[in-house]
């Protein structure tokens, strides 16, 4: 999968990336590709900006410097009109959901369809119902408020929003944090499913060893305000005494030897 | 592949065309299948006439592009048609939207999500009812939390078991008095300049202006003083308490409390509560001060008096007992605004919404509680002959 997604086509291109806030440095000069229909993901111990990243990826966070193109489109003007057409080409998944507390879950997936298409109600409704069912959700979860679901109900509702228009980037961040692990495990499944029947690239910001040996394809590791690329295998015999311990340490172990 | 433009540009629109013959029948999709064109599919889709077919096929070899809202509206004309017992055959797509197909032929096809039922002449009649009895059982709860909260009072107060959060009692002190004293004397003082300005224009035309003084004397002590200053502190300080608790509420903070075994009327309502008892009388006579002071300068620029003679009158108008009138009633509203604030906090959920809504509420409510609490006082001073 490696050496497929080292020629295939760039979905986003990170150069020179500096982010700081007041003097504290996140980010200091890295660069990533992430290529088209791979799933990578993003590790990093707490404050070591994973979600600033993927925060300033998807515009909401400008960056000191450098420059980000997703789909050969920089994100850096994102007011200019071109910038406008790539949110309907990426779906993001907020870490606690983001759901629209005042709307159904419902109306909550076709926010994005109204805002970009000119669908008749009874079209929406039924893709809406289509996009619950993908995600795993029953049909009577459409009517409830997000008020009234469970931290995984949130999650799949949340992903059903970012997936409306079926997107061809999709932002993950943490998406299992907060889950059991059953659920999380179905929920690595899920992802993995729709990412393969949609033809999805994913950019997967998490914490959980086993979400990283399920789906990713490949990991991007940010330590000391860079980032290092490369797999589950490369990476653990990386000198660096944060990865090694992030992938070697006990908890690695357990998840490498479970999928073995 | 799809356009690598950012804007969605269509290369083929999609097509769906019926081709009939004497023996058999196709549907014949191309172009790109993808929610941009759904609207139009969708439509397109419904406009065709399938009566008297028996047998078709349907051939999507020609899509050049497919995404789930493509797929969705192939297999749902697929279902519709098989329920009017024709026989589908296909749809043949490229191989590469295989995967995609076969994973919405698994999850069949859910029915299209309904939405609550909007308003209507039911509906209203069902939230008066629900809302009836919300209020109900909201007098019957801040009834016992009243209970609660004068116990804890009563008892803090006579027989301090614990030590008294003296720190936090303080800082309400400061936080609800001392902050509050600029809005207050700008308040009192403009609404001094107003009775005044009012009373003696009235008053000008019997030629009695100089009860202009007593008027402001003894409406703004006994009445305008108190109210006004027990409104603002309600929309400053008794939203504040409820966003405070209630935000620790969304935190948890009020259920670590718990756990350790630590008092959360105790910690977090008695300091507001006799915090607020002790600040709003205080600012209640600073406001009567400032009001008679504003209305001084009214009367001096307008009417002419000096303030010497101002001072006459106002000693001959008012008495010791004018002011007290006043005062006595601002720990009673202290405490009502205190109580309510407190207890609309202790009721938010864990949502931040429930933060917006409830404080809101807590200011109506404490509002609506002064002013009919003013209305029993004045009833009970007239019939005491006060």
């Amino acid at each position: 999968m490696n050496e497929q997604t080292n020629g295939g086509e760039v979905a986003i291109r990170i150069r020179g990336l500096v982010n700081a806030f007041g003097d504290a440095v996140i980010h200091d000069h890295i660069d990533l590709d992430v290529y088209r229909g791979e799933v990578l993901g993003v590790v990093g111990g707490s404050g070591a900006g994973k979600s600033v990243l993927l925060r300033s990826i998807v515009g909401l966070n400008r960056p000191r410097s450098g420059s980000i193109q997703v789909f050969g489109q920089e994100t850096a003007e994102a007011d200019s009109e071109d910038f406008k057409g790539l949110q309907l080409r990426w779906g993001v998944l907020f870490q606690g959901g983001a759901l629209f507390s005042s709307q159904t879950v419902a109306q909550n997936i076709e926010v994005p369809m109204r805002r970009w298409t000119h669908m008749s109600q009874e079209l929406m409704d039924g893709l809406a119902a289509m996009k619950l069912s993908l995600v795993g959700l029953p049909p009577e979860t459409a009517q409830k408020y997000p008020s009234e679901l469970s931290g995984g109900m949130t999650k799949r509702a949340g992903l059903a929003r970012a997936i409306a228009l079926d997107p061809e980037l999709l932002f993950l961040d943490e998406p299992t944090s907060g889950l059991d692990p059953i659920s999380a495990a179905h929920f690595d499944e899920l992802v993995r499913n729709l990412q393969q029947s949609l033809g999805l690239t994913v950019f997967l910001v998490t914490h959980d060893l086993d979400t990283l040996r399920a789906i990713t394809d490949r990991i991007a590791v940010l330590v000391d305000k860079k980032i290092k690329v490369g797999t589950i295998e490369t990476l653990s015999r990386d000198p660096n005494p944060w990865i090694h311990e992030y992938f070697c340490g006990v908890r690695g172990h357990a998840a490498l030897a479970e999928h073995g | 592949m799809r356009n690598l433009t950012p804007h969605i540009t269509i290369a083929a629109p999609a097509t769906v065309r019926l081709e009939k013959d004497a023996r058999s029948s196709r549907l014949v999709l191309g172009g790109e299948w993808i929610v941009a064109e759904a609207a139009r599919m969708n439509q397109a889709l419904r406009a065709l006439k399938f009566a008297g077919l028996t047998e078709i096929a349907i051939d999507g070899s020609a899509i050049t592009m497919l995404d789930s809202a493509g797929a969705w509206l192939i297999l749902r004309a697929k279902y519709a048609l098989e329920a009017a017992h024709v026989r589908v055959t296909g749809p043949d797509l490229p191989e590469r939207y295989r995967t995609l197909y076969e994973r919405l032929v698994q999850e069949a096809l859910a029915p299209p999500v309904t939405h609550p039922p909007r308003y209507g002449v039911e509906q209203f009649l069902e939230r008066i009812g629900r809302a009836t009895i919300h209020i109900l059982h909201q007098s019957y709860d801040i009834v016992g939390f009243l209970g609660r909260v004068s116990v804890e009072t009563w008892e803090a107060i006579t027989s301090p078991r614990r030590e008294l959060p003296f720190p936090a009692f303080i800082q309400q002190i400061e936080e609800t008095g001392l902050t509050a004293l600029p809005i207050v004397g700008m308040l009192a003082f403009l609404l001094g300049i107003v009775l005044a300005y009012q009373g003696a224009d009235q008053l000008k035309r019997f030629n009695a202006q100089i009860y202009t003084i007593d008027f402001l004397g003894v409406g703004f002590l006994r009445e305008i003083g108190g109210l006004v200053t027990a409104i603002i502190v309600a929309g400053r300080s008794g939203s504040a308490f409820t966003a405070q608790i209630g935000t620790m509420r969304v935190n948890e903070e009020t259920d670590a409390m718990q756990t350790i075994g630590l008092n959360v009327a105790e910690i977090l309502v008695l300091p507001r509560v006799l915090g607020l008892m002790v600040a709003l009388p205080l600012l209640t006579f600073f406001a009567d001060v400032v009001g008679i002071i504003g209305g001084m300068v009214m009367t001096y620029f307008d009417l002419g008096y000096t303030i010497p003679a101002f001072m006459r009158e106002l000693e001959s108008a008012i008495t010791l007992k004018t002011l007290l009138v006043g005062l006595v009633k601002a720990p009673v509203f202290a405490f009502v605004i205190a109580l309510v604030g407190c207890f609309e906090g202790l009721r938010v959920e864990r949502n931040a919404a429930s933060v917006g809504r409830l404080t809101t509420r807590s200011v109506v409510e404490s509002i609506f509680l002064i002013i009919a609490l003013d209305a029993v006082f004045s009833i009970l001073f007239s019939v005491l002959g006060i």
